[in-house]
């Protein structure tokens, strides 16, 4: 019994780190119906970055929670302006290609300058060492990064849904035209939006970075079941990503435990079972 | 590839207006970065490095075993009885069937006369079989499984660098000796580690330890803290990782986290390379057991050899498995240079079995007649941050295995080749 607690509080760990990359891609995909590839290289970057600035600046783990995603997000702005809003007008398969195309060659070039295995990155001082639940031994940098997700997750949630930023941008998606005549800048909201999801992914990069280091690998293996989150949550539903985000954490974690070689794959077989039956994904409103 | 399926995936949701295409980007073409063939066999002799070039392996093998080939060609001399040598490279992706049909590929159209390198079992095995129908030479230093001289032995194959019987059986014994009798498995699930965790719970059982218990975790998992777990509650005096390369590296990462070791049980690495070492750093790799049949920091002229080798790769010291290549390369280039041809590729390997071997990173050894080439291995510790002097200063010797001793005895293996 108390390690299948244990198994549920690691599931949702893991789900945290589900939930942050799935929302930021859900929310690109809601407003710019881009399919954006790159958030795995993005949330990559991320990692990075904060270890750059600590192996050539000196500069920890705190400022560069950060300093990263505001690099990364920047850098999200400048290829929002320059390569995707070439390609609104066409079919969303081409924004699909070109992010995709994007986020191999970060992570070739990458993997060109520092190998495969990566990185070490040390964890912070203030946050060493495990607590003993009883049930399990919770490293407390786990704690750390569950809460701080959950938190970040919820406040994206409540500013889009609650704010009157978010109602401008919910309106924007709904009808960019409209929301244009009344005065409002639509194509630097959506550049600003892009850049904000993508300091998401570089934020949940550096959260990862002392739990699995840093390689040019990382956002590759994460991105493909990130994917399948978006697509069972439902596209472009915020909510509905943050929940499967966590709930998948949950399903695979007790996967680990009873069939564990089907870890990697419990997620696709639910994503196929959602798309036979619910194609618009559990949160997602049929078009 | 599961990106490209992926992709597909997310279109049959999302893009409504035209199908998915067929064949995504992340293609890549199998042999890609050879050479261009030439006209027609013969006249010269080809060697194929065929590597995981950027997967989870690249490190350990990947382009430093391009350029271990290169260094033995050089070393050699550039030319072999009269013939140029050449060089060319694939990216098998630790696929089994991109594997294999590069090595037909070459094969057949780019008249490739020796294969070395190939980590990952699974490719390996299947290399082995096409290697063996088309009567060439394969020097394997990558992958690990000991079935390569086993059950699935060749008079095609050479078994070079180490393999998971000897890493077990220099790993295994001095720790059961020490006091860690009983042992729990986190075992990756494909060929190499299911023959790692038998072949250590062989040694194990031998020496008077126990196994408790095992889970095994798919090939290039990103957490571990479920298996970890398991292996926290299981109460094993040791918890001994049968996997390799990231699934390694990560291992013994959140193994830390976990305080598997700060809490009583020590953490053993089956299969670690001094990339792994160097990708975890000292503060969280020091004190590790692990055994290996190359250091560069062994003796001067590992040292000499490992600073040209960095010289050419980044200032990166060499894996277990470029010392490999570069001593099977020059072996064989020894071999074919006697025989005056590489065309009968069971001809050369039984000369190269019968040839002792003699090079600066191994020193003196043989080859058995199952294909096991023969050296000391030895169990290192990784050294803590204070005891190392210099960036790639990790390991500290426990104890050399010396080569009759060091891998399994022809007549144990199994392998069809020996006649009993």
């Amino acid at each position: 019994m108390s390690n299948l607690f244990a198994q549920l509080v690691l599931g949702l760990l893991n789900g945290a780190f589900y939930a942050m990359l799935s929302l930021g891609l859900a929310i690109i995909f809601g407003l710019l119906n881009v399919i954006n590839f790159a958030h795995g290289a993005l949330y990559m970057l991320g990692a990075f970055v904060a270890w750059g600035l600590l192996h050539y600046a000196g500069v920890g783990y705190w400022p560069a929670l950060i300093i990263a995603p505001l690099v990364v997000g920047g850098l999200g702005m400048v290829l929002e302006r320059w390569l995707l809003q070439r390609l609104y007008r066409l079919d969303p398969l081409y924004n699909l290609l070109l992010t995709f195309g994007v986020a191999l060659i970060l992570q070739g070039l990458f993997q060109l300058k520092f190998g495969s295995s990566g990185e070490p990155y040390e964890l912070p001082q203030a946050l060493k060492g495990v607590k003993d639940m009883g049930f399990m031994i919770l490293p407390i940098y786990r704690g750390w990064v569950m809460i701080v997700s959950l938190v970040v997750c919820l406040a994206t949630w409540y500013v889009t849904e609650r704010t009157k930023l978010g109602s401008y941008l919910r309106a924007a998606t709904e009808n960019p035209g409209l929301v244009q005549a009344f005065g409002i800048n639509v194509p630097r909201m959506v550049t600003v939006t892009y850049g904000l999801s993508v300091a998401l992914a570089a934020f949940a990069g550096v959260l990862a970075a002392p739990i699995y280091g840093v390689n040019p690998a990382m956002g590759a293996d994460l991105i493909v079941v990130v994917f399948a989150v978006v697509v069972i949550g439902g596209m472009g539903s915020i909510m509905g990503s943050i929940v499967t985000g966590f709930a998948l954490g949950v399903i695979e974690g007790l996967t680990k435990v009873v069939y564990p070689t089907a870890a990697n794959t419990v997620v696709f077989a639910l994503m196929a079972l959602v798309l036979v039956f619910r194609p618009a994904g559990l949160f997602g409103k049929a078009p | 590839m599961v990106l490209t399926l992926c992709a597909a995936a997310l279109c049959a949701a999302a893009c409504k207006k035209e199908p998915a295409p067929d064949k995504g980007p992340g293609m890549v073409a199998p042999g890609s970065g050879a050479a261009p063939a030439p006209s027609a066999g013969g006249g010269k002799i080809v060697i194929g490095v065929l590597s995981d070039m950027s997967g989870v392996y690249a490190d350990l093998g990947g382009k430093g075993s391009v350029i271990a080939a290169q260094m033995a060609v050089d070393d050699f001399g550039g030319t072999v009885a009269g013939m140029p040598i050449e060089i060319v490279s694939g990216d098998h992706q630790n696929k089994a069937d991109v594997g294999s049909s590069i090595a037909r590929e070459w094969f057949d159209t780019k008249n490739v006369d020796v294969i070395v390198d190939v980590p990952t079992s699974s490719v390996a095995l299947a290399v082995n079989k096409v290697v063996t129908a088309a009567n060439k030479v394969f020097l394997v230093s990558g992958a690990g499984t000991s079935d390569l001289t086993g059950e699935q032995c060749s008079p095609n194959t050479i078994h070079w660098a180490y393999d998971t019987w000897a890493l077990s059986n220099a790993a295994g014994r001095e720790i059961v000796k020490n006091g860690g009798d009983s042992w729990f498995f986190v075992t990756v699930d494909y060929a190499f580690g299911h023959t790692l965790k038998n072949d250590a719970t062989k040694v194990i059982e031998a020496s008077g330890g126990k196994v408790l218990g095992e889970v095994q975790h798919p090939f290039k998992a990103t957490d571990f803290s479920s298996f970890l777990l398991q292996a926290q509650s299981s109460k094993a005096k040791v918890v001994a990782l049968a996997n390799a390369g990231g699934d390694t590296v990560n291992a013994v990462k959140q193994a830390a986290e976990f305080g598997i070791v700060s809490k009583g049980q020590q953490l053993v690495g089956l299969l670690m390379f001094i990339a792994d070492v160097n990708a975890l750093g000292l503060p969280t790799a020091q004190g590790l057991i692990l055994s290996e049949s190359f250091y560069w920091d062994r003796d001067d002229q590992t040292r000499a050899w490992s600073q040209k080798f960095g010289a050419k790769d980044d200032g990166v010291m060499p894996t277990m498995i470029h010392a490999g290549v570069y001593s099977s390369v020059l072996h064989y280039l020894k071999t074919v240079a006697e025989l005056k041809s590489a065309k009968d590729g069971k001809a050369v390997v039984a000369k190269m079995e019968a040839t002792p071997t003699d090079d600066p990173l191994f020193g003196k050894g043989t080859i058995d007649a199952n294909g096991r080439k023969r050296h000391a291995m030895y169990v290192y510790q990784v050294k803590t941050p204070a005891e190392s002097k210099a960036k790639w200063d990790y390991y500290k010797l426990i104890r050399e295995v010396p080569a009759d001793q060091a891998f399994r005895a022809p007549a144990d293996s199994g392998c069809p080749l020996i006649k009993k």
